[in-house]
């Protein structure tokens, strides 16, 4: 408690900060959900082509899934070591973060090529147009997240643990968990609702 | 480090990862079939958002007055509209307009002619 | 190699038509004007310091509302441009525009009226008007403030460009909708400029409404509560909450529009299984809300407008918050109204219907709360006054308008015709613009210090109300004989042609009115001396920002007051107000260029997607995220005013 007491000012700059990151979050939401509306308009658009269930492999998205849901776990606890003002245990616990989410990214982009190579691409029907899209999306997102982690390691060394690199250590943490959420429904819904009968 | 908070994101963790297998798992035994194995992912992920928004986004936990809850929960609102919305108009417009997808809609819905 | 160093560039892409020619002659001859006097006056320092890297947000706004005014001149152009040639282009004769050149005209005057004039204006007032209304010296993010003016600078360029590169623009209407704006069909860059200077004014619209959902949620003065907040923040936090909701809709759509240009993807294309509805659907979920989002801070200012003149407070407050409310949700679930005629069936179309027409009621709440608010006042008829009833009789007009366009039945003969373009463009001018106007006279004596011509203004007033209804009321009764929108010929058999001459007439007494106000503020200017307000509160105000002296210091309040009622100012004022003596040090944001680099840097990732620059792309996309890092990592951002520094600059006020 004595610890707002000192600075209030810039508790509440901090306070405003978070909220206003917060209120972009919703906005990068709503961005998704459109994506989400035009993936279900579209998925039954194959032109003829292979559905969600017969291209897309459970297996993979599975191991995707708990990737980034321990990321996210991971994420969270290098945050509260930041905050509690532990360096060494923010680096360690940011780059198991960025090694996951690398591993993430990676295993996406193989089932893209995978996908590309057997000639399902982007360019043949609605449906892969709209996969591709979403899919591809929250990869960009998860790539900025990455190289977000990055500079804000490096930024960590060259300052160290500042109350302002801390904040932004608590927004870079937000995001994250953001994309395991929209994750978890991409999984549901393309993956998961693909391969349901 | 806060034994609390960690001790939340473990719970966080553990309780994602069984939702998550569990989904998966009512998918590959397809243990429902048809609309209501869909409600049930739906529904498994719509838990695990929950889950994830009060362990690891501490959404709520937060001083009144909760305004990011607040956004949260408009957005939400949001969204549900615009998916909703666009599907209910886009299949409405599917079966006004195109003759092979009524066909494909009736067929569905009324089991052919 | 041409083509890795300029893309698709040709030569072709120079001005070579005469409106491209005549266009980029004008835009040379602006920037020579600009550049000699600034030259000659030796003010590039003064203008670069002290106004374009400005983060204040009463510089950022009045730099907004100058924006807004040029591109207002643009649009009124091609109004001008349009009508003429529906005026001339009957029977034998095919007018002087060739059909294509028409198209593109439509587009950019919708386009630019909407996204460039009604937005920048009011982006202008609430920057300048909120955070004194609020009672706080600056919005949450200024930096923020400032990049999203550049980007909306930056699109305003754009949407221009295509004069001086390119040669044409997207023929399409202004949402650009497919299959027509596919590549198949509109292969030019012009759909490419439109889709990026909307992509880039979008995220800096974007940016602006999360700042001033912030500031209002998180700045407010000690003491005022959320039903202690004066109409027109309440419209400003309920508009910009629509912002938010919306803009990241309009960027998801016209994006994936690009993905089918650029990469060849079938979201919207008429074949491989792309449905070119659901653009339709999305750009109308954005759409629809688009409109409040440019009314409900009109209905703000009227507020405010009726309530400082009536001398008495806004009847029915709650009700007015309530229905502001009301109006902001429900724009969300009317959408489809605008594609009635698509081919969903009776039950979608009567949901929506029945949605449209209940957001009639909380607007004729509104109506009523204010007509109640003058009910035994001492109104003082002073301009703002005369756009107010100048808007009351238009809105109703096209309120009823469009309760006749909400019922599907009757949309089926309405749609697409003149009716529902005069519907929109009463809505639009009668209620947004109306509503800028009255607010820009309103405050002008708090911007610049002294008051505005008022008989000018009431001549300017009338031209525009009397224009208004010779040029909208034919259009009315053409949709209704028939006659349906973008029609750049007809036959002479129709006998339409007389409707559309007075049309052209009464654009002319609206030019008028637009030349009458472009003289008022030269007038004033002059006669600044006459109409000096010393007070800072010229109109007998009831809320903070008259609490301030005119024009404000750029920190607003040297001390941030205690608000303890609603009508905050009045209630000070009928205590007796004092001066403050505790001054405590402040701190204010400092100047950037960051903003200015940064857009520039957009702008410059844009134009290489136009036009296929790999190199320009990868420069703009490298730049973009330099800037963005040096600005997030940069701890300098602020300065303080010490107390006694503050006690000087105040002392120095009380002087003058």
């Amino acid at each position: 408690m004595a610890d707002n007491n000192i600075q209030p000012v810039e508790h509440e700059h901090n306070d405003r900060v978070i909220f206003g990151f917060w209120v972009y979050l919703m906005t990068d939401l709503t961005m998704f959900a459109v994506l989400f509306a035009v993936y279900a308009v579209l998925r039954n658009n194959t032109f003829g082509g292979p559905t969600a269930g017969e291209l897309l492999k459970l297996p993979q998205a599975l191991a995707e899934t708990l990737i980034l849901l321990t990321s996210s776990f991971t994420c969270g606890l290098a945050v509260l070591a930041a905050n509690a003002g532990s360096k060494k245990q923010a680096y360690l616990w940011f780059g198991i973060t960025f090694l996951l989410g690398a591993t993430f990214l990676g295993l996406e982009l193989r089932e893209f090529s995978h996908l590309l190579a057997d000639g399902q691409s982007f360019r043949n029907s609605g449906f892969l147009s709209a996969f591709f899209t979403l899919v591809g999306t929250h990869g960009l997102h998860i790539t900025v997240g990455l190289f977000w982690i990055a500079v804000s390691m490096v930024m960590m060394h060259v300052r160290g643990l500042t109350a302002s690199i801390k904040s932004k250590l608590v927004r870079l943490g937000l995001f994250w968990h953001f994309l395991d959420i929209v994750w978890i429904f991409i999984f549901t819904i393309v993956y998961l609702m693909g391969a349901a009968r | 480090m806060n034994q609390k908070t960690v001790f939340k994101y473990v719970l966080g963790l553990l309780l994602s990862i069984f939702l998550t297998l569990l989904a998966y798992k009512l998918v590959v035994d397809q243990t429902f079939a048809g609309n209501k194995l869909i409600f049930a992912i739906l529904t498994l992920a719509l838990v695990q958002l929950v889950v994830q928004l009060i362990f690891f986004l501490h959404v709520g936990s937060e001083p009144r007055p909760h305004w990011n809850l607040a956004m949260f929960v408009s957005t939400v609102g949001l969204i549900l509209i615009i998916v909703v919305g666009s599907l209910w108009i886009m299949a409405n417009l599917n079966y006004n307009m195109t003759p092979q997808q009524i066909q494909d809609y009736i067929t569905s819905q009324e089991g052919g002619f | 190699m041409q083509h890795f160093l300029i893309g698709n560039l040709t030569t072709d892409a120079l001005p070579h038509q005469w409106f491209t020619l005549g266009g980029t002659c004008f835009i040379l001859l602006m920037s020579v004007v600009v550049v000699l006097f600034l030259t000659y006056t030796k003010r590039w320092k003064w203008l670069w310091t002290e106004w374009l890297t400005s983060t204040d947000p009463k510089r950022i706004g009045i730099m907004y509302i100058i924006m807004a005014s040029l591109m207002l001149f643009r649009g009124a152009l091609d109004a001008v441009m349009i009508w003429l040639q529906q005026a001339l282009s009957s029977g034998a004769s095919y007018g002087y525009l060739d059909p294509s050149h028409f198209q593109q005209i439509f587009t950019a005057h919708g386009d630019i009226m909407i996204f460039f004039v009604t937005m920048g204006f009011l982006f202008g007032l609430l920057n300048f008007i909120v955070p004194l209304q609020i009672g706080t010296r600056d919005l949450a993010f200024p930096f923020l403030n400032s990049l999203g003016f550049w980007l909306y600078v930056a699109g305003a360029v754009f949407i221009n460009l295509f004069f001086v590169i390119g040669g044409d623009f997207a023929a399409t209407g202004w949402l650009a909708l497919p299959p027509l704006s596919e590549l198949a069909f509109n292969p030019g860059t012009g759909v490419d400029y439109w889709i990026w200077s909307l992509q880039i004014s979008g995220l800096g619209t974007m940016l602006g409404g999360i700042n001033f959902l912030v500031t209002i949620i998180k700045m407010r003065a000690p003491g005022m509560t959320l039903f202690r907040m004066p109409m027109f923040t309440w419209t400003a936090l309920l508009s910009s909450s629509l912002v938010v909701a919306i803009f990241p809709i309009l960027a998801a759509t016209i994006a994936l529009l690009w993905l089918d240009r650029f990469f060849g993807m079938h979201f919207f294309t008429a074949g491989f299984g792309g449905n070119m509805m659901m653009y339709v659907n999305l750009i109308w979920t954005w759409g629809h809300p688009e409109v409040y989002v440019l009314i409900i801070p009109g209905f703000g200012i009227y507020s405010e407008v009726v309530s400082t003149f009536s001398q008495k407070k806004l009847f029915g407050y709650y009700s007015m918050v309530a229905a502001a409310f009301g109006i902001t949700g429900i724009a969300f679930v009317v959408w489809l109204h605008h594609f009635f005629t698509m081919g969903a069936g009776a039950d979608v179309n009567a949901f929506f219907g029945i949605m449209t027409m209940i957001i009639g009621i909380p607007t004729a709440v509104q109506i009523f709360n204010w007509l109640l608010t003058m009910f035994r006042g001492r109104i003082i008829f002073k301009t703002p006054m005369f756009w107010f009833l100048g808007f009351i009789s238009t809105f109703t007009f096209g309120g009823i308008a469009g309760l006749l366009l909400a019922s599907p039945a009757a949309d089926f003969q309405l749609h697409n015709t003149l009716f529902l373009v005069a519907h929109f463009h009463t809505m639009v001018i009668g209620g947004a613009l109306f509503g800028i106007f009255a607010g820009i006279t309103y405050w002008f004596p708090k911007v610049t210090g002294f008051r505005l011509n008022e008989r000018l203004g009431k001549y300017a007033f009338w031209c525009w109300l009397v224009g208004f209804f010779t040029a909208f009321t034919p259009l009315y009764l053409l949709g209704l004989m028939g006659a349906t929108r973008r029609l750049d010929h007809y036959d002479a058999g129709t006998g339409w042609q007389p409707l559309f001459i007075t049309a052209l007439i009464g654009i002319c007494i609206i030019g008028i009115g637009a030349l009458l106000q472009v003289l008022q503020i030269f007038v004033s200017f002059k006669q600044r001396k006459e109409n000096r307000d010393l007070t800072g509160d010229p109109w007998n105000g009831r809320t903070l920002e008259w609490a301030t002296s005119s024009p404000p210091p750029h920190y607003n309040f040297a001390v941030i007051p205690t608000v303890e009622s609603r009508d905050a100012f009045w209630n000070m004022k009928q205590k007796g107000l004092t001066k403050p003596k505790n001054y405590q040090d402040i701190t204010m944001s400092k100047n950037t260029g960051l903003g200015i680099y940064l857009s520039g840097f957009i702008f410059l990732l844009g134009f290489a997607f136009v036009w296929h620059i790999l190199w320009l792309g990868i420069l703009g996309f490298a730049g973009a995220i330099i800037c963005v890092i040096i600005r997030a990592y940069d701890d300098d951002t602020e300065y303080v005013i010490t107390a006694s520094e503050l006690r000087q600059l105040e002392e120095k006020e009380t002087l003058h």
